[in-house]
């Protein structure tokens, strides 16, 4: 068994050579369609534009933070915006703006990583259930009625207050939380490809399961993922700043920004900037990705347009 | 019919069984021990004499197996326990919040419906005009915006600026808790109680305001394209019947769904909204709880949520027999 599959993904593979330069032939020009319709629609390039600074923001924010993320300057405590603090200092003097500049960095890698992780739970039991269907599909089907039926922050500040309130335990509870969507999306695009025929020519030429799901079903359901994908590492970043504010994200001196629009929450009157840069920094890189998702949505289903 | 709600009440059952066991597991896996919250704090140095009394009247020494049923058995018969910390009974707690959390609710509903729909409605039936391009954009704004940050700007912008700069008194609004409390019909607040209500309301209903005008105006533009209703101009009616009866009430199918899966995303908002504003509801409770362990006054809380949101998803699907009557409820599905 072992020693036959290699040779008949060979053979396959091998059968399928003539093929394979027409099929990249005919997802070229639709990749160039894509991007050629993402690249009209304006809100999605602002979005794009948007993602690429905050990407750069992130990676160079040594270079564009002059203070540090601890570094306290004496007798300057919740100083409005100047030209040395451009977002103001903090309670204990701390420069706003660097740590909104580190903030990125944060968000950008909880919202990322807890999104692969939830992409590859959804992934793996979206097609277990969609493609094997019966016990595999009710028992997958009930966990995630489970998991919707208790409030998502509520689950995810429980979770938090087990596993501790670190970086990385906040990226396990939002990937751990976050996969719903994905497995749903997934079950009901393999639902309706499995039936279609050549689903049933890959069957009849004895395909393992494995390929078919891996090589046939699923490069076909790639694309409501994406979209999904997309806008779900945006909400992840949202659901991280909701369980920073309510205290339960990465603690001090993390530059979290829910942590620091709660920081600010009780300074409104005297110290707003405190509470409205990083509060400002959330809304526009959430606003990236809904901009990105909604471009990409509209540019892979003309049909929508 | 009333077998198929009977059937879908009972599949209500199993998970709530099994997501408050979760929960109840979770926090068993928690490092701080309830019998010091009930000494009175996880910091303080108690007596371990009294701890054990504590434990033992409490029935905290007991097997988590034997707790876990005991639990069960109070719970089936809605008796929620005491909180750890105020020796408070978690049932009247519950009454009390469910309902401030209700009210604002209710105001969150109706803007959302009024807000949602209409905006949805004239984005689909203006497409492309200055006012739909708006509502695309306001629209992702809202759904990118945090619900706190909004809530805290409006608080800025509608008591922090108006105090500053001296308004007129009828313009000043509050920002921190529920205010007189006065109501009359349950809902409709009397005297100075507006003042406490507008901000969160507005804030609370931001969130699925925004989804639903998304959502009515892309089913709304699929809807205006079919073939009915271009039978139903041929037929003479006037353009607002069209719109109204053929096309409004057909795109609202898939809309109504929307609102039963996107009850979670309230739930949330509402968790935030009240931390915000210092709303006395469930979902501040909720957080404070979380917070400080109190593991009866959390499960229990946590439970009428649950429950709530079971019973929405119920009343969602009941709904669509109303919308469309071609659904015949619970015929064909003999699971």
């Amino acid at each position: 068994m072992t020693l036959a599959d290699p040779a008949t993904t060979a053979a396959t593979d091998s059968s399928h050579e003539p093929g394979g330069p027409d099929e990249l032939g005919a997802s070229r020009p639709f990749r160039a369609d894509v991007w050629r319709r993402f690249r009209r629609n304006r809100l999605a390039m602002v979005g794009l534009t948007m993602m690429v600074v905050l990407v750069l923001v992130a990676i160079f924010a040594p270079l564009i933070a002059p203070y540090g993320i601890t570094e306290r300057t004496a007798g300057s405590a919740r100083q409005s915006p100047s030209l040395d603090h451009l977002f103001g200092t903090d309670d204990i003097g701390r420069d706003v703006f660097s740590r909104v500049v580190y903030g990125a960095r944060v968000s950008l890698r909880i919202g990322i990583l807890a999104t692969a992780i939830s992409m590859v739970i959804g992934l793996i039991l979206g097609s277990l259930s969609g493609f094997f269907g019966g016990i595999s599909d009710t028992l997958i089907m009930r966990v995630t009625d489970v998991f919707l039926a208790i409030p998502y922050i509520v689950l995810a500040v429980a979770i938090a207050t087990v596993l501790g309130r670190s970086e990385n335990a906040i990226i396990i509870i939002l990937g751990l939380t976050g996969w719903l969507g994905i497995a749903r999306i997934v079950r009901a695009s393999f639902l309706s490809l499995k039936r279609l025929e050549y689903v049933e020519a890959a069957t009849a030429l004895g395909f393992s399961r494995r390929r078919i799901i891996a090589r046939h079903i699923l490069p076909n359901a790639l694309q409501p993922i994406i979209i999904y994908g997309t806008i779900a590492i945006g909400s992840v970043i949202l659901a991280e700043a909701a369980l920073s504010f309510v205290g339960v994200g990465p603690q001090e001196p993390t530059p979290a920004w829910g942590a620091m629009v709660n920081a600010g929450r009780g300074r409104l009157t005297n110290a707003p900037h405190m509470l409205f840069f990083p509060g400002a920094a959330i809304f526009v890189t959430v606003l990236s990705f809904v901009f990105i998702g909604d471009g990409l949505r509209d540019a892979l289903d003309p049909k929508l347009k | 019919m009333p077998s198929y709600i009977i059937r879908r009440l009972l599949q209500i059952i199993p998970t709530v069984f099994v997501a408050l066991s979760f929960l109840f597991f979770i926090f068993f896996l928690l490092p701080g021990e309830p019998a010091r919250l009930i000494a009175g704090g996880a910091e303080r140095n108690v007596d371990p004499g009294v701890l054990e009394r504590i434990e033992e009247r409490y029935g905290l020494d007991d097997p988590v197996l034997v707790q876990f049923g005991n639990y069960w058995q109070r719970t089936i018969q809605w008796d929620l326990g005491d909180s750890y910390l105020t020796r408070e009974s978690v049932n009247e707690m519950l009454g009390e919040k469910a309902v401030a959390s209700l009210r604002l609710a209710i105001w969150a509903i109706i803007i959302e419906i009024i807000v949602g729909i209409a905006v949805g409605l004239l984005s689909a039936i203006r497409r492309y005009s200055i006012g739909d391009r708006l509502t695309t954009i306001l629209t992702a704004a809202a759904s990118a915006l945090p619900v706190f940050v909004l809530g805290f700007v409006l608080q800025y912008l509608f008591a922090v600026q108006p105090n500053k700069w001296d308004w007129p008194e009828w313009a000043r609004l509050r920002t921190s808790g529920i205010g007189p409390d006065t109501w009359t019909f349950f809902f409709i607040p009397t005297g100075e109680q507006w003042r406490y209500l507008i901000l969160p309301a507005i804030t609370l209903a931001s969130v699925t305001t925004a989804l639903l005008a998304r959502m009515t105006r892309g089913s709304m533009l699929e809807v205006l394209r079919a073939d009915y209703m271009r039978t139903a101009r041929s037929k003479g009616l006037g353009e607002r019947e069209v719109v109204l009866k053929h096309g409004l009430r057909n795109a609202m199918l898939p809309v109504v769904t929307l609102i039963g899966i996107d009850f979670g995303t309230a739930i949330g908002a509402a968790v935030l909204t009240e931390t915000t504003f210092n709303w006395p509801g469930l979902g501040s409770q909720i957080v404070t709880s979380v917070q400080q362990r109190d593991l009866p006054v959390l499960l229990g809380f946590t439970l009428s949520v649950v429950l709530a949101y079971a019973l929405v998803n119920l009343i969602v699907d009941l709904s669509y027999a109303w919308f469309d009557p071609r659904i015949r409820l619970g015929k064909g599905d003999h699971g």
